[in-house]
């Protein structure tokens, strides 16, 4: 069943709402007996990176996690920062990643005009399809596709064909990125109406 | 490169589990059921949605959770909730229902420290400083708290100065003198804040038209606009009507 990865990083409910909702039942995992089951993975994530990663430790997920989805090959989405804990670091703190995608996480400050486009990141905003994905299958029906952001930091692929959605803020980031079966999105489908619930449905049709 | 649109925030009031609207922080009216009211926003597709239990702090109460997770289970949309707030658990309670930030007001003015916790912990993109500020006889503006009950000595510019400084993510400045008046935002309040801080500012209290929207944005420097009285009755003095302005409108109001 599609697995909800709950490590104490908040937003839960909504997405397990919008799963309901597309009529898809989902579980809630604390520990790793729930993780063991799991056939998909959905990792959310709202707050700090340091803070998530130590959870995740904590609660001794990690070397599970890494069996799910680089052996069994358990097809994982992350979520916001959830998809931030992918990628290798982040500049938001000092502990490594996941590291289950070749890209870093970069602050917005210092890299773009603060005065003009603030940060965090913070509203509706448009993405870009750059490579077909599964994830965004149906998307073309769509006169425009926007998302919920809320961010300080943004990933950055080390190479552009992990990348599938780009959005544009001060500069263009990896909205969406996919290697493999590990797909993130760095908005909240929870919260973006029916782009979000296409974008729940291709993943649980994976 | 793209700019975002203006956000539009419906700012509902909660009174322990019942929506009300108010003026100038009195006069309640009942408007209805927040689960019900939710739906039709879901409906009409607002931008995000801000719950404020403005007697929670006044009365010392904590965060009616049971209303909150009935509110974020109908919910698609982005969400904000404040009143009441008092420590981290509750905090932490807040998202795992389902809110993306939470607003802090009273016990940001009693201990400023809590706005650091709350963002070390969560980041400061969830985090929303409340600032409530009144005019004196004298012209000069106030910060009050516990739902405009208790003065305090700060004014507006140097708390929400202080308030970015502690970590919150964007500030909710209301104008108190506005609230529920239909005769537009405070632009000189808005515009003295947003001119000297580098968070997104939510103006809020007195959106009566559209034009009010464009207005605060445009020469108050407004990063988003809250809405009340006009999304939730159909006209000052007329009965409850749940609305949200078109698309159109609001792009017209923007040009």
């Amino acid at each position: 069943m599609l697995t909800v990865v709950d490590y104490g990083m908040g937003n839960l409910g909504s997405i397990v709402n919008m799963f309901r909702k597309i009529g898809v039942q989902t579980v809630v995992a604390v520990d790793p007996a729930g993780i063991e089951r799991a056939d998909k993975l959905l990792l959310p994530g709202v707050g700090a990176f340091d803070t998530a990663m130590a959870r995740i430790e904590q609660q001794g997920l990690l070397e599970l996690l890494n069996h799910k989805v680089l052996v069994e090959e358990v097809p994982i989405l992350g979520i916001c920062l959830g998809m931030q804990l992918l990628t290798e670091s982040s500049e938001e703190g000092t502990l490594p990643g996941l590291g289950w995608i070749p890209a870093k996480t970069l602050a917005f400050k210092g890299r773009i005009d603060t005065v003009r486009y603030k940060v965090p990141h913070m509203g509706w905003n448009t993405v870009e399809m750059h490579r077909e994905s599964p994830l965004t299958a149906g998307f073309e029906s769509f006169e425009e596709h926007r998302f919920y952001f809320v961010h300080s930091y943004f990933v950055q692929c080390d190479d552009d064909r992990h990348s599938i959605l780009k959005t544009a803020y001060g500069l263009r980031f990896d909205s969406a990125v996919q290697n493999g079966n590990i797909y993130g999105a760095q908005f909240h489908p929870e919260k973006s109406h029916a782009f979000g619930m296409q974008l729940f449905r291709n993943f649980a049709r994976l | 490169m793209t700019v975002l649109r203006p956000r539009v925030i419906p700012c509902l009031l909660l009174n322990d589990e019942s929506l009300v609207k108010t003026v100038k922080f009195g006069a309640y009216t009942y408007i209805g059921d927040p689960v019900n009211t939710v739906r039709i926003f879901n409906e009409l597709e607002v931008d995000e949605l801000a719950f404020l239990d403005i007697t929670a702090s006044r009365q010392s109460r904590r965060p009616n959770f049971k209303i909150l997770e009935n509110i974020a289970n109908e919910c698609f949309m982005p969400l904000a909730y404040g009143g009441g707030i008092c420590d981290i658990e509750d905090v932490g309670r807040i998202f795992s229902i389902g809110f993306e930030k939470v607003a802090i007001n009273s016990h940001a003015i009693r201990n400023p420290a809590f706005i650091t916790q709350v963002a070390d912990i969560y980041g400061s993109q969830s985090l929303i400083g409340s600032i409530d500020a009144r005019k004196n006889l004298w012209g000069r503006y106030e910060v009050f708290s516990h739902g405009g009950t208790k003065k305090d000595s700060r004014n507006p510019l140097e708390w929400a100065q202080e308030l970015e400084r502690l970590g919150a993510g964007e500030l909710l400045l209301t104008s108190m003198d506005q609230d529920g008046t239909w005769t537009g935002y405070d632009i000189k309040l808005t515009q003295s804040v947003t001119s000297k801080v580098n968070v997104p500012v939510i103006a809020n209290g007195g959106a009566g038209t559209v034009r009010h929207i464009g207005d605060v944005i445009k020469k108050g420097g407004a990063s988003a606009a809250a809405v009340g009285s006009i999304v939730v009755f159909q006209g000052k003095g007329l009965g409850v009507l749940v609305s949200f302005p078109s698309k159109q409108e609001l792009k017209d109001c923007l040009a």
